[in-house]
């Protein structure tokens, strides 16, 4: 950043000004994000994660990871932290590759700015096409990853 | 106004979670620093690296680069500057808007929004911290290969009419 400011000091400034503004988003975003998953870490206990978003939650799985995904406020780095989590807590693994998706690209609030800014039309087309892709390429992702790869994962979120 | 919102609900939580057991609303907190303190110097990484970024893509390149008449190599474009800016929603949209005034695309806009929200090139060091390098390359490149069929619909559904 010190090197670019040296070079093209026009630009320097303008990275150094987005950066800031971008902090700025992050340091209003990441302690409620945060404070809620460690109170979800410490109150929900793992059998009820496990009972509803676990190996045999099926259809209400998929669900609840879609909505707890869209439900969200934040860039999608806020989502790997709570992963973790549900991680540990015994979530499974398409479901976990799920909410990430989720997260990511059908967003409530983010919706609600998309219909206002590109229209219904945009808005709604790319939510239709967005859920059953987020799922397709859940599975795939679960499918291609091997089981002992997705056990690694698990024990590194455990540490985190 | 989504930020107000998830300040209250943690907010409300944390009240409630301190008056039900004061130890284990002082060990969810603490979890939560631990949460973040391990993830912090990849998150300051990501930001610098994004305010180059956003300094150097402005408005005016992107919208030369994907013009109406860009065809798929403006979509494979779009997609590529998609998958490495970072853009908060609130500024993507409006954004998104203006190209679509300026003469970008509906398909190209649509394959810029979606791997835009998808795809995350700078953030990839966050994402290989907690889920591998494999999974992360995977789940990248299939959400950048999805974001063509995004603007394929797009350009078909929105862009006729």
């Amino acid at each position: 950043m010190a090197g670019i400011i040296l070079v093209n000091k026009e630009l320097g400034f303008k990275a150094l000004d987005i950066t800031g503004y971008s902090l700025k988003e992050m340091v209003l975003v990441i302690p409620p994000v945060f404070i809620l998953l460690g109170l979800l870490d410490i109150w929900v206990p793992r059998e009820i994660m496990v009972k509803y978003m676990g190996k045999g939650s099926g259809i209400k799985g998929v669900i609840l990871a879609i909505l707890l995904g869209s439900a969200a406020a934040g860039p999608l780095y806020g989502a790997f932290p709570v992963a973790a989590v549900f991680m540990k807590k015994g979530v499974k693994f398409s479901n976990i590759l799920i909410f990430i998706g989720a997260w990511s690209t059908t967003k409530i609030p983010m919706f609600l700015f998309e219909l206002s800014s590109l229209g219904v039309r945009f808005a709604v087309t790319r939510l239709l096409i967005d859920i059953p892709g987020i799922i397709i390429i859940a599975y795939i992702l679960s499918k291609v990853i091997s089981k002992n790869e997705i056990e690694e994962i698990y024990k590194n979120a455990e540490s985190m | 106004m989504g930020n107000y919102i998830l300040y209250l609900v943690a907010f409300l939580l944390l009240v409630l979670s301190f008056i039900k057991d004061r130890q284990k609303t002082i060990n969810a907190l603490k979890k939560a620093w631990k949460a973040f303190e391990n993830i912090l110097p990849e998150f300051l990484g990501v930001i610098m690296l994004v305010g180059i970024m956003l300094a150097i893509l402005n408005p005016e390149v992107i919208s030369g680069i994907i013009g109406e008449s860009s065809g798929w190599l403006g979509v494979i474009l779009s997609s590529i500057i998609g998958a490495i800016t970072l853009i908060p929603g609130f500024v993507a949209f409006p954004t998104a808007a203006m190209l679509l005034k300026s003469g970008a695309g509906y398909m190209q806009i649509g394959a810029f929004i979606s791997s835009l929200m998808m795809v995350g090139v700078v953030t990839a060091s966050v994402e290989i911290k907690y889920f591998g390098k494999k999974l992360t390359i995977l789940r990248n490149v299939l959400a950048f290969l999805f974001s063509f069929v995004v603007a394929f619909v797009i350009g078909k559904v929105v862009g006729v009419g």
